[in-house]
């Protein structure tokens, strides 16, 4: 009702609007027209994304059922790794699908939403309609930014709601939500995203003042910064576990950390140097002995075993005398990574780190808009 | 009433070059001034930096007596069409007509109708699908529809046919008959201004060169012609602005406000036209001038 009240009194010139009533009513009217100039292409996003919703909402109960029958069971037994794979098969398409515009959604609403908000007014002239009329460029940029900025992240908080939920009998098969692969498609990352993706593209279109060249600068700048979080910034947000064990005589072999995230598996010798990676010697992860024709075993890739082994052992070595060679070369597997439980603290972490950039890059338009766009 | 704009050696640089330089004028209210100069003199400029869109590189400028778009109640005094009048070109007229209602406090919204009615514009036609001068014509219902106390207006019918011209200018002085309010209106012809203005300041080489009422201007300028003379023995109480002499004549444009006596001279009237192509020539030559070689490389 209040609303109403003031927008018949902007239309009505008898009516004597005190400067808090236009203020509010100019205020009003910048949501209006900035609503008139997106509405088509958020109308078309929520409409896509009631589309998922709709086929999430079909399919999903489905998978959480097979989930239950299939594989469910099989954990009591132990041996999950047919009933896992063939459930993994499930709607492969849809998981491709759903994960694919998790991933570009936040780009997407940078390039089409974010990047045009200014640069397409500056290059067109408009600005010079709208600035002219009775609000300031302050309060007109403010509402464009918050409004479609908001718009931006609802689309892809909601799109990453509704597949983080329906991928769950998924995610609790494969327990990969951490790894890079993954991580920015559940959860909360994705609205971090799209936060900044939006205010990279109003950013770099005060600056660039063209709508083409501003998308084409968003896409890049969407990709790198996804690229240098997950190389270079998510490892080290906290310190990673490190984990020492002794090498087994028949080699470690790949680790996996249930539902973690492995940062590097690095098997170390005597003298703290790294010879070899994934739980084996060497780049690949190999282990292996081989006899001499002196009746030596040697360790391949890192020495002789000391002593002869047993003769009449030697087709097949004895385990303790492959142990000792082991401990003789000081070998061990250090395992670094973070736990499962850091997941979540970890979502945090990056949803914080995307909106802080996001505040500090609308920051720079609102500055750039009002004091150096003259 | 306030006054509708005055700068105090207002300038205006973008990277090394000077658009506007050293600009002092004052436009009184209730005129409808018109403002005048070669392309790239710096009126757009100018009136850029009236409404607020540009912020000076040194002076000052006050619309209305106060700072350009400083808040909302300034803004909401001031219309202005823009260079090529830009619109959403996605919007429709009557889009474009709500869109002025909800930006502004002092919206006429019944009056913004019946112009567009006057016009013969569809109010459902796209603003992107409007010739040169519908445009225009959008431009300043949007302008004027704010119930503006200052209009200004850059280049409004540079771009428009002779009929169209006419026509937007002719809605303009209708409007100003109106509504009492001050009008800026910028061109680079004289003819267009002639017709409107009771004010003119002429602008040329980034730099004011003569403002005043139209009246007066008239009444000060004047041609005389007589035998060659030696250009430093004129008339006294003359300011001469353009001197061109033949082998056996001389013809000057001098200012002045007595009358010339010597019987020499044979005094004639002057158009407007004169008196702003006088001025323009007399800022071309001062600034080839200051920049000498550029006659060479022609």
């Amino acid at each position: 009702m209040k609303g109403k009240t003031t927008m018949l009194r902007s239309v009505n010139p008898s009516a004597e609007a005190g400067p808090v009533g236009r203020a509010r009513s100019t205020a009003l009217g910048a949501i209006l027209l900035t609503w008139r100039q997106v509405r088509a292409q958020v109308l078309l996003a929520f409409g896509l994304l009631a589309l998922v919703a709709i086929v999430a909402i079909i399919t999903g109960p489905h998978l959480v059922h097979l989930y239950d029958v299939n594989v469910a069971p099989c954990q009591s037994h132990n041996d999950c790794s047919s009933a896992s794979s063939a459930f993994l098969l499930n709607d492969h398409f849809l998981q491709a699908t759903l994960n694919t515009l998790v991933l570009v959604a936040p780009a997407l609403t940078g390039m089409f939403w974010g990047a045009p908000l200014i640069s397409r007014e500056l290059e067109t002239g408009t600005y010079r309609l709208v600035w002219t009329q009775s609000l300031t460029r302050g309060r007109w940029l403010a509402v464009k930014i918050g409004l479609v900025g908001l718009a931006s992240m609802a689309v892809s908080g909601l799109l990453s709601l509704i597949v983080t939920w329906w991928s769950s009998p998924f995610d609790r098969v494969n327990l990969n939500r951490f790894t890079p692969a993954m991580f920015g498609e559940r959860g909360l990352t994705p609205i971090g995203y799209a936060a900044f993706a939006f205010a990279f593209g109003v950013a770099a279109g005060v600056l660039i003042r063209r709508a083409v060249p501003t998308m084409a600068a968003t896409l890049a700048a969407v990709v790198a910064a996804r690229l240098a979080i997950g190389y270079l910034v998510r490892p080290h947000l906290v310190a990673p576990i490190r984990s020492t064990m002794p090498f087994p005589a028949g080699g470690a072999g790949p680790t996996a950390v249930p539902g973690g995230w492995t940062l590097s598996q690095q098997t170390i010798n005597a003298a703290g140097h790294v010879i070899g990676q994934n739980g084996g010697i060497g780049s690949n992860g190999g282990f292996g002995f081989q006899q001499n024709s002196n009746g030596t075993l040697v360790l391949q890739g890192v020495g002789t075993c000391p002593g002869k082994p047993p003769v009449q052992l030697a087709r097949s070595p004895h385990p303790g005398f492959l142990q000792a060679c082991v401990k003789h070369f000081g070998l061990r597997d250090v395992l670094t990574y973070q736990p499962a439980s850091r997941y979540w603290a970890f979502q945090w972490y990056e949803t914080a780190i995307f909106l802080a950039l996001a505040l500090a890059l609308a920051g720079f338009s609102f500055w750039w808009v009002r004091r150096r766009l003259t | 009433m306030t006054v509708a704009l005055e700068t105090q050696g207002l300038s205006k640089r973008y990277g090394r070059r000077w658009a506007l330089r050293s600009c002092t004028l004052t436009v009184p209210p209730g005129r409808v001034a018109g403002l005048v100069g070669p392309n790239g003199a710096g009126k757009s400029t100018l009136l850029q930096l009236a409404v607020g869109l540009l912020r000076p590189t040194a002076g000052t400028v006050a619309v209305l007596g106060g700072p350009p778009a400083h808040d909302p109640e300034q803004l909401a005094r001031i219309g202005y069409v823009a260079q090529d009048t830009p619109v959403y070109a996605a919007l429709s007229i009557r889009e474009h007509l709500r869109l002025g209602a909800w930006l502004n406090p002092r919206w006429d919204n019944e009056m913004a109708e019946r112009r567009i009615a006057q016009l013969g514009l569809d109010p459902g036609q796209r603003a992107g699908k409007l010739s040169g001068g519908q445009r225009a014509q959008l431009a300043l219902t949007l302008a004027l529809a704010k119930r503006p106390d200052l209009l200004i207006l850059d280049e409004p019918v540079a771009s428009l046919d002779p009929l169209a011209r006419r026509e937007f200018l002719q809605h303009l002085m209708e409007a100003v008959a109106e509504r009492e309010m001050s009008v800026v209106l910028s061109s680079h012809l004289v003819a267009d201004l002639e017709r409107v203005c009771d004010y003119l300041i002429v602008l040329a080489a980034a730099h004011v060169q003569v403002t005043g009422e139209v009246e007066n201007l008239l009444a000060s300028h004047r041609r005389l012609t007589g035998p060659r003379c030696d250009p430093a023995r004129l008339p006294a109480g003359q300011d001469v602005i353009e001197a061109s002499h033949t082998d056996r004549q001389s013809s000057l444009i001098v200012r002045g406000e007595g009358p010339v006596h010597d019987p020499a001279w044979t005094v004639g009237q002057l158009s407007l036209e004169d008196v702003v192509l006088a001025y323009m020539s007399r800022a071309g030559r001062a600034q080839n001038a200051s920049r000498p070689g550029l006659e060479v490389l022609r």
